[in-house]
């Protein structure tokens, strides 16, 4: 049924998802609440656009209640942003409420968000299969497929409507217009293997600011290319002087001292490459992140000597994103520039903070290849 | 009584006959209420519109209605009434809602009409409001065609930034036209002398002096007047009347205004308002309505609107026992002279007059008070303690919300401050000609906290948007005060 809403509606999403006005992106609050979906608890977000208006800036003021309780008692978190000042009447209060989306929901509108290209499936032989989901209900289809339910039930509907419907004789016949089919969707699930390499640079200039960024970054391109391939695989190598393999939650957790040898990691992601995932099969993307200053510059030729020898030709993409630190002299994006000029396959991004995640992201996935 | 072509099914109709007929008995005084059943989804749609079936597309409705049908989706609440201040009365029902939540609703919007009808603050309100709104959309809608979605809408963003820039009593003051003496033949310009005698007259009023003066008080004289003369709170009309605007860009801030004025009275009364609806729905359903076989889940639904969530305000519980109390008071003559200086806790505990006053003196309650004077009148001591209140605040260290006083006097006034100008700032603009630069001064009445920065430098953004000059606004920050200013291009800031 259309609503007379609707371009309303639109409109507002439009705007949350950055389509549109621009200018009104600095007033969108993420709100959440929490709701019930079956027995699991998740989280609703519930975007939130304010127009600045002359208000008081100590929101935190609080208010008044009704109860008992002693002074000082607890009456929950104070949300920050939304001053438990909430709207009366006839909406839900401020519920504080997790994240109700599948990751793939989330990754579509990320791709919408970012306007990234869908990556092409790589490899010769790669099969295209197709999956049926059943998604819907229609008016007319093959009897095999009729939904016995919906059907009945819609004779029902219409046997009351026109009062030929006899309780004490519950005789239900479905008509022709009565009968309802289940429909369906086919979707083309590319079957193209791919592997992510995160590489981070854990030495003693990298903080812990600085790796919240590069897991932020990493959670969103892992999001992104697991949406678009099935049988993705990730890899997390770690360095400083010297480079090892870890799993997924060291990678984001280890904080360690040292020196930085960036060609220990390259060496090392050289060699997994060769060792794991050769690149007639496999779509490669190495993802480095780190703050940029390298041991010396006769390690930075090394590397470039590496990147350009074992791993720029087997693999599709390579990014780099810098992130800044306070104590790093952040020379090796420079270097790389130099270096890979005129390669459209090497990426370097810098990150100054968070805001900058998106944008990196987007420099990154946004090539399609 | 007629009703017009109202679509309700005959079963409903004459149940809301019923309840008009018991509702009419109590004394209530309500208009023509025609009653409209909606699915869900078109609910959600003109509760997005703020109750109105039509109105203009803008996305803040879009997003009213995006939180409304993601609460519905996920349980979170459900809307039960919704009533227009219109004559006739507009009203929804939810469609599949059993009989006796219907019932409720219609007994509970009696109440809000006899409310709007009765209530002075919304005696000034537009009555003809359904169709002031769909022409309001109408005017909108051939803007967008002639000017383009984006520009329209960003000016109406703009306006919305600026809708609360009102005065709420406005529409009560009587004001005198004061353009006529200054057409008037004024006296010449006299210098006060200081008494001499006629010798010592050059010496203590030197002529020179007195010609000097002469000249000062006729230049100050023939000075262009201020305006606006004095300070206005009605920043919008203000604007309206004196700000370079296209046509379009008037009739659009025209627009805004007319609402924010329309919405006002709904905003000071929220309290009593929904107090008084829920006294009657409660009377009417439990001495004529209910069926017996209705009343547990009555019982349940009603507790469900009545409920005050720890830490959570309900003006539907606030209103409605507030009421009762004074009703109660006024029953057993508990007021007066003798009632406050007595100080027997037994003699007060048992007093009891039977005068019987209650049921009047809530009715003139109903017409005279809004929830600022209701609260500050007869929001007494043991009203606050007998109903637990408290007040909250924000404990910096934890960042959760402590309960931090239940004395009297801080919960009162915390609870009066809230509901002064809507917990919301006094902005007044000052002279329109600040600085002999033609800007626009702001100022803001600081009654001890201060403005939220970043947004009151957004808002000034607004305000040039629609004045084209640069803008000043006169606050206080931190103690000191201080000069905030926008000139199209920089934010800057001074001290005054």
């Amino acid at each position: 049924m259309a609503l007379r809403i609707d371009p309303s509606h639109n409109r507002f999403r439009d705007i949350v998802r950055g389509k549109i006005k621009q200018n009104l992106r600095k007033y969108i609050s993420n709100g959440e609440w929490l709701g019930r979906k079956g027995k699991d608890v998740v989280s609703i977000p519930v975007p939130q656009i304010e127009m600045p208006r002359f208000h008081f800036g100590d929101q935190g003021q609080g208010g008044v209640g009704q109860g008992s309780g002693k002074v000082g008692d607890s009456l929950g978190p104070a949300e920050p942003g939304e001053e438990g000042k909430g709207k009366a009447g006839s909406e839900a209060g401020n519920h504080v409420l997790e994240v109700e989306l599948s990751i793939q929901e989330l990754a579509e509108i990320l791709g919408e968000e970012l306007a990234l290209p869908r990556i092409l499936p790589k490899g010769k032989e790669r099969l295209i299969t197709q999956k049926d989901r059943y998604i819907g209900i229609r008016r007319v289809g093959p009897e095999s497929l009729r939904h016995f339910k919906r059907t009945f039930r819609q004779a029902l509907r219409r046997q009351i409507m026109m009062g030929n419907y006899d309780p004490l004789r519950p005789v239900v016949v479905p008509t022709r217009e009565d009968k309802r089919y289940r429909s369906w969707r086919t979707t083309p699930m590319p079957q193209s293997n791919a592997v992510m390499i995160f590489i981070m640079d854990v030495s003693g200039s990298m903080g812990d600011e600085q790796k919240e960024i590069v897991r932020i970054a990493s959670f969103w391109i892992d999001t992104w290319l697991r949406s678009q391939y099935e049988g993705l695989e990730s890899r997390f190598i770690i360095h400083d002087a010297a480079a090892r393999a870890v799993d997924r939650d060291t990678f984001f957790r280890t904080r360690e001292s040292g020196g930085t040898m960036i060609s220990s990691a390259y060496k090392l992601c050289a060699k997994m490459i060769d060792d794991e995932f050769p690149p007639s099969e496999w779509n490669i993307y190495p993802f480095q992140f780190s703050d940029g200053d390298n041991w010396s510059a006769d390690d930075t030729t090394t590397c470039v000597e590496l990147l350009k020898k074992e791993i720029l030709p087997k693999v599709n993409l390579f990014c780099y994103g810098q992130v800044e630190s306070p104590y790093g002299s952040g020379q090796f994006v420079g270097d790389l520039r130099t270096a890979f000029a005129d390669n459209p396959n090497v990426v370097t991004t810098e990150m100054e903070n968070k805001d900058d995640i998106a944008d990196s992201i987007r420099a990154f996935l946004g090539k399609g290849k | 009584m007629p009703h017009r072509k109202s679509q309700l099914p005959e079963s409903l109709l004459d149940i809301q006959r019923a309840i008009e007929e018991y509702a009419r008995g109590y004394g209530l005084d309500f208009w023509e209420t025609s009653f409209e059943v909606l699915d869900y989804k078109r609910m959600q749609e003109v509760a997005a519109f703020g109750g109105f079936p039509v109105r203009y597309p803008h996305w803040r409705f879009g997003m009213e209605f995006d939180h409304l049908s993601k609460s519905h989706i996920y349980g979170l609440s459900q809307i039960y009434e919704m009533v227009i201040n219109n004559n006739p009365a507009y009203a929804y029902l939810l469609e599949g809602n059993s009989m006796v939540d219907q019932k409720m609703v219609m007994a509970h919007v009696l109440g809000h009409v006899d409310f709007f009808k009765n209530n002075y603050y919304f005696s000034k309100t537009n009555r003809q409001m359904l169709d002031n709104m769909a022409n309001h959309a109408t005017r909108i809608r051939r803007h967008i065609e002639r000017h383009g979605l984006d520009k329209v809408e960003g000016f109406i963003d703009v306006c919305l930034s600026l809708d609360n820039l009102i005065d709420p009593m406005s529409p009560f003051i009587v004001r005198h036209e004061a353009a006529q003496h200054d057409e008037k033949e004024q006296p010449p310009v006299e210098v006060p002398r200081l008494r001499a005698k006629s010798y010592m007259e050059k010496f203590i009023n030197p002529p020179e002096y007195m010609s000097e003066q002469r000249r000062k008080l006729q230049e100050e004289r023939e000075k262009p007047k201020r305006n606006p003369p004095e300070p206005e709170r009605d920043v919008l009309l203000f604007l309206l009347q004196n700000a370079p605007l296209e046509s379009w860009e008037r009739d659009v801030l025209d627009i805004v205004r007319d609402e924010a004025y329309y919405f006002a009275p709904q905003r000071q009364t929220k309290i009593l308002n929904e107090g008084w609806a829920a006294y009657w729905h409660s009377k009417l359903m439990t001495q004529k309505i209910l069926d017996a076989s209705e009343l547990i889940d009555y019982a349940d639904h009603n507790a469900g609107v009545l409920a005050a969530a720890p830490g959570q305000f309900n003006p539907y519980k606030v209103g409605i026992s507030l009421l009762r109390y004074v009703e109660e008071r006024w029953d057993k003559g508990r007021f007066g002279k003798e009632w406050s200086e007595c100080d027997d806790y037994d003699t007060r505990r048992t007093w009891d007059k039977q005068l019987g006053l209650g049921r009047k003196k809530i009715f003139e309650v109903r017409k005279l008070y809004n929830d600022l004077t209701f609260i500050d009148e007869f929001f007494t001591e043991d009203f606050c303690y007998e109903n637990e209140f408290f007040s909250f605040a924000r404990n910096a260290s934890s960042g959760n919300y402590e309960i931090d006083a239940r004395e009297f006097k801080k919960v009162k006034s915390k609870l009066l401050y809230q509901l002064t100008n809507f917990g919301e700032p006094f902005m007044l603009v000052e002279d329109s000609n600040y600085d002999n630069r033609g800007e626009l001064l702001i100022r803001h009445r600081h009654e001890g906290v201060d403005l939220h920065l970043d947004h009151s430098r957004a808002t000034l953004t607004s305000l040039h948007r629609v004045w084209h000059r640069p803008i000043c606004l006169h606050t206080v920050v931190e103690g000191k005060s201080r000069q905030l200013r926008f000139d199209g291009t920089d934010h800057t800031e001074r001290a005054l």
